[in-house]
């Protein structure tokens, strides 16, 4: 197929390039610099999808971000991506793309049927269908909706594509390199402020590109690309194209995506797709420029019909004709110069203007040069299906509601321009109110909430002189606060033509007799009737008016559809369009792809992953890990074809019967200095501190402020005013906030320091009752007797030449030790360890064993202190001071808290002494009750006991401490299984400690 | 994303720092009788006022500090920023 509309001697394309792609299966060609949509077009191809709810046939529209209907699924690089706009993607090599919402295929839909059900899809259509009864939701009702509400499809492979985040500081931040955007960022950059250019497609210039101006006697193209390069020039400034500033957040923070890859037909290894910019600017100029608006009439979603300015684009930039036998639909002066550009390539347009003769530049320019212009005219209904062929036309009558006569003309395109409509998303986007401005029938930024202006046709400034001139003292201005200095810049001389108002006509009466849709928002096929018909049920505000028909809510936003929605609701109400309001904007400005959001945070990078010296040790004795936090901590060390539970009872057997070592890295540590760090522990833990002697550890148990446990662990005074304190290693980070705020807030007077050590100090525990052989093997000189160490006992030692601690606590209730020792050193120690453990039968154990062996001691862990429990409810008030005051203690003798039935934990055997029980099972009294079935409690914790050889479990149980010795049962609906359980004491084995002081 | 001025060391991210709520709570004193009420209010009761609030944040990736700020709950603007010690009004 030739480019049958690409015209020879004009755009900006690189004919010397030719470019092959497929669209729908078919091959086609383009040239390098086109879009997907330009090169579709310069093939002839109008046709690209189906509408979202009546599966009509849709073309393209636009040719930047104002296009609603070419939403295309597109392969590139081998990835698949759904709801690509044609219009913002440049053509490469290689790329394929199809039409989306359509089956079996865009030219034949079986889908298109809705069309002519469309009386039964109106404006609610699901909130009136879908109704009930509620079951069907899940079954039939949701699944339809899915399956009908389809765009693309999204890839389940694997985003090969690398894509990154980038932070940056600026002075001023300018969104837009149209006239305003440019003048603007030269003005602030002649003063020296730090400048980034941002513009979202990939050449500079915005409408200066297409419009017919002269500035010092200079095309809008020369005098856009003389700026730049200037630009370009300055040290100062940072040029962003194909970036998209798509977000205005708090404090001037501002997020844009650039595209920094999709446009390369072959890339680096690490070259990105597209990057994530966050910039904090101090300033910032919004110059989004405008968008053109459309006019409502029959039909007017045809494929072959355009935004005027969207055509002009299309010939002047790509050298493409949207057709060959144009009309040129409009109710203002602007879209006259797209007349007079088809007329310049030999294409005789006929214009219809709204208004009545008129007398301006442009309009006796298009005289002059012969193009016909049918004034007080309108189109009423485009015919066509696939394609305009024809229009039916008249002259209106003298108020503009009806039409005189209709006729018919010949067309292959219309070209449609309803004026102008500023760009005010980001402006909204960053707090400020809109306000109306009558004289272009538009929302207009209001004051500014945060440091950025808004300049140009965004601010509703359509004429270029006007928007240059101030454009340059706004760049000034700002960058005068910024840098105080003051820079003097010839304005230069604009010369363009005198336009007249335009005619507040939007949508066009209907021809008698007939009664075609008119569309309103093209992405989610809202028509005029379907605002009549909301309006009528009763839907006032606009933002219910909005959800109630969609109408703005596609993922173009509205942009070329609001304010046609708005004018709507006010001529039927009756009210003028300030009244009536306008619905929120949020962001993205754009869509953004979730790969840009997310970076370079996937996979491993998800986030730090933090490991103890000892892990690559681990890996090589085939442990399998478990996430703790961010920390690996190895679960078990696999042997063989064991399982999970095969291999953490071995291991904890050997413990219980030989020696095992456990990496207690990951245990927190904060080191605590100072004169009055004992009263400060007083305080903070519900035990006494005052008397602990220097080299002795205790186990402490702190609360929050409501009476619930925080955390608890060892504390240990390592001299007169030192103290090392650990915490579980879920809450490390919480209790040194926790600290720190009693510190410095509330008893600032104490003179304490708290520091996080958790990274200096590797730790191993070594339990079991061959302990202390293992210890006296490692420290030969040190005196590790019962006598000389005892329980809770402390030392310190040196290991390989480095200071080492020695704390004799226990976690698993046997005689245990811990061992911390400089983190360089860490892997050495437990080298050592496994070495002169060998003749003991020593053998490292895994969190899985650790917690067995806890479990069935009855030692509290993360299960139990789950931030619901007070220290009576897991059995600690023998932990709980009756003497001193200290943080959460009043919230003790609270109500609830003091009831006599009040939760507590118990241990737990199946009847059958065989099935484990699940943890997470409610406990009932009656398995087959009607549900909801009255729960008693929960399973915390649950293991195989090691030292009795049958399933035990911890559970936090009503009136726990009256339930021991009864029967109930234990039901895990998510794992279906219910288990006859007794109720124990939750201490299982030795009970009196005996071991631990052995 | 809001940009806080740590009185410490300057005007960084949020992302650095955590929320710590209501900065004009007082704990009441140790060992001192509490009424129900005066401890229910210090533990759970909390205004959300609309506009100017002194609050707490503590610059967690920072310099551990926590300090107060003054921060309008509409606009997210900070006013002020001050050290624990000072008064801020």
């Amino acid at each position: 197929m030739t480019q049958s509309h690409r015209l020879n001697n004009i755009g900006l394309i690189n004919r010397n390039k030719k470019i092959s792609f497929k669209f729908n299966g078919k091959k086609l060609f383009g040239f390098e610099g086109d879009t997907l949509a330009s090169a579709l077009l310069a093939n002839n191809i109008h046709l690209v999808g189906r509408s979202f709810k009546y599966h009509r046939p849709r073309g393209l529209f636009g040719a930047g971000i104002d296009e609603p209907n070419a939403k295309l699924q597109v392969v590139i690089n081998g990835q698949s991506e759904p709801n690509i706009n044609a219009t913002e993607i440049e053509l490469v090599e290689g790329i394929s793309a199809t039409s989306q919402n359509c089956w079996p295929s865009v030219e034949f839909d079986i889908g298109a049927i809705n069309n002519f059900l469309k009386r039964f899809f109106p404006a609610g259509f699901y909130y009136k269908t879908f109704m009930w009864p509620k079951s069907f939701w899940y079954r039939v009702y949701e699944p339809f909706i899915r399956k009908a509400a389809g765009l693309g499809v999204g890839s389940t492979e694997k985003d090969k594509e690398r894509y990154e985040h980038k932070y940056e500081y600026c002075d001023l931040l300018i969104t837009g390199s149209g006239p305003s955007g440019l003048a603007s960022a030269y003005a602030a950059a002649k003063s020296g402020a730090k400048v980034i250019l941002a513009e979202d497609k990939p050449r500079f210039g915005g409408s200066l590109l297409t419009d017919d101006v002269n500035i010092d006697n200079l095309s809008g193209k020369q005098w856009a690309d003389k700026i730049i390069s200037e630009l370009k020039e300055m040290p100062n400034v940072t040029l962003k194209n194909r970036s998209q500033v798509f977000g205005y957040y708090d404090h001037n923070m501002l997020v844009m995506f650039e595209r920094t890859g999709d446009h390369l037909e072959k890339k680096s290894k690490y070259h990105p797709r597209q990057r994530l910019w966050y910039i904090r600017s101090k300033e910032v100029i919004l110059s989004t420029g405008s968008i053109e608006r459309p006019i409502v009439f029959g039909n007017n979603d045809t494929p072959g019909i355009f935004l005027a300015s969207a055509a002009k684009e299309y010939m002047k930039v790509y050298g493409v004709v949207v057709g060959k036998k144009p009309l040129i639909f409009t109710n203002n002066d602007s879209a006259y110069e797209t007349a007079i550009e088809f007329k310049k390539n030999g294409i005789d347009p006929i214009i219809l203007d709204t208004r009545e003769e008129q007398d301006t530049d442009l309009i006796n320019d298009a005289k002059n040069q012969g193009i016909e212009i049918k004034f007080s005219h309108a189109v009423a209904v485009a015919n066509g299906y696939k394609k305009v062929k024809s229009a039916k036309i008249g002259k209106l009558n003298s108020n503009k509601t009806g039409f005189e006569n209709i006729e018919t003309v010949e067309c292959d395109c219309i070209c449609v321009s309803g004026f102008w409509t500023p760009t005010v998303h980001l402006t909204s986007q960053s707090g400020n109110k809109l306000k109306f401005n009558k004289d272009i029938d538009a929302f207009v930024p209001d004051k500014s909430k945060q440091k950025e202006t808004t300049i140009g046709a965004a601010n509703g400034s359509f004429t270029l002189k006007e928007t240059i001139e101030k454009s340059f003292e706004s760049g000034a201005n700002v960058a005068k606060k910024l840098t105080e200095k003051e820079v003097n810049i010839q304005v230069p001389s604009v010369t363009e033509k005198k336009q007249k108002t335009h005619d507040r006509f939007w949508c066009s009466p209907l021809p008698k007799n007939e009664n075609p849709k008119r569309f309103v928002d093209f992405q989610n096929d809202v028509s005029v009737s379907d605002i009549e018909l909301a309006l009528r049920e009763g839907y006032r505000s606009i933002e219910h008016v909005k959800r109630y028909t969609t109408l703005g809510m596609a993922t173009d936003q509205g942009r070329t559809s609001n304010l046609n929605g708005l004018q709507l609701v006010s001529n039927i109400e009756n009210k003028i369009v300030p009244e009536v309001g306008h619905t929120t904007f949020r962001p993205p400005f754009t869509p953004v792809t979730i790969g840009t959001i997310v970076g370079r945070e996937v996979g491993h990078h998800y986030m730090p992953t933090r490991k103890s010296p000892m892990h690559e040790w681990h890996i090589k004795n085939n442990a399998v890990f478990v996430d703790a936090g961010a920390w690996k901590r190895p679960r078990y060390y696999k042997q063989g074809n064991e399982n999970l539970l095969e291999a953490s009872k071995r291991e904890a057997k050997n413990v219980r019967e030989n020696v095992g070592i456990c990496d207690v890295t990951t245990l927190g540590k904060i080191d605590i200095k100072g004169p009055d760090s004992a009263e400060f522990l007083n305080r903070v833990y519900t035990n006494a501190w005052m008397k602990l002697p220097v080299g002795k550890a205790r186990y402490g148990l702190m609360l929050r402020e409501d009476g619930i446990v925080m955390d608890d662990g060892t504390t240990t005074r390592i001299s007169e005013n030192h103290y090392h304190m650990t915490t579980t290693t879920a809450q490390a980070a919480n209790v040194l906030s926790h600290l720190e705020y009693y510190l410095q807030i509330v008893w600032p007077e104490l003179n304490v320091n708290v520091v996080s050590t958790t990274e200096q100090w590797a730790g191993a525990a070594i339990a079991g009752p061959k302990s202390r052989e293992l210890l006296k093997k490692l420290f030969p000189d040190l005196d590790v007797s019962n006598e000389g160490l005892p329980f809770m006992g402390y030392v310190e030692s040196s290991l390989f030449g480095v200071p080492a601690k020695i704390f004799r606590i226990s976690f698993s209730g046997e005689l245990a030790y811990e061992i911390n020792v400089e983190s360089d050193y860490g892997l050495s120690m437990w080298e050592k360890l496994m070495e002169l453990g060998k003749g003991l039968r020593v053998q490292p154990y895994g969190t899985e064993a650790l917690s067995t062996l806890r479990i069935e001691m009855g030692h509290v862990a993360g299960p139990e202190l789950d931030g619901r429990t007070i220290p009576s409810d897991v059995s600690l008030d023998g932990m709980v001071s009756k003497k001193k005051d200290f943080i959460g203690k009043r919230s003790l003798v609270k109500e609830a808290f003091i009831k006599n039935d009040r939760q507590k934990i118990v241990g737990l055997v199946p009847t059958d002494r065989k099935s484990s029980i699940p943890e997470g099972s409610h406990i009932v009294s009656d398995k087959n009750a009607k549900l909801p079935n009255p729960k008693l409690g929960h399973v915390s914790s649950s293991c195989w006991s090691v030292e009795n050889n049958n399933p035990f479990s911890l559970a936090i149980m009503k009136d726990g401490k009256n339930m021991i010795g009864k029967k109930f049962f234990a039901v895990s609906p998510v794992h279906k299984k219910t288990i006859e359980v007794e109720v124990i004491s939750s201490h299982y084995v030795d009970p009196k400690g005996e071991r631990v002081r052995s | 994303m809001l940009h806080i001025k740590c009185p410490y060391c300057g005007i960084r991210s949020q992302k650095e720092f955590a929320y710590g709520g209501d900065a004009t709570v007082k704990r009441p004193k140790l060992n001192s009788e509490v009424s129900d009420k005066e401890w229910d209010d210090f533990v759970y009761m909390r205004k959300s006022p609309r506009g100017k609030h002194t609050e707490l944040w503590h610059h967690i990736s920072g310099c551990r500090q926590w300090f107060k700020a003054q921060r309008d709950t509409v606009t997210h603007e900070i006013f002020k920023t001050a050290k624990i010690n000072e008064e801020i009004k």
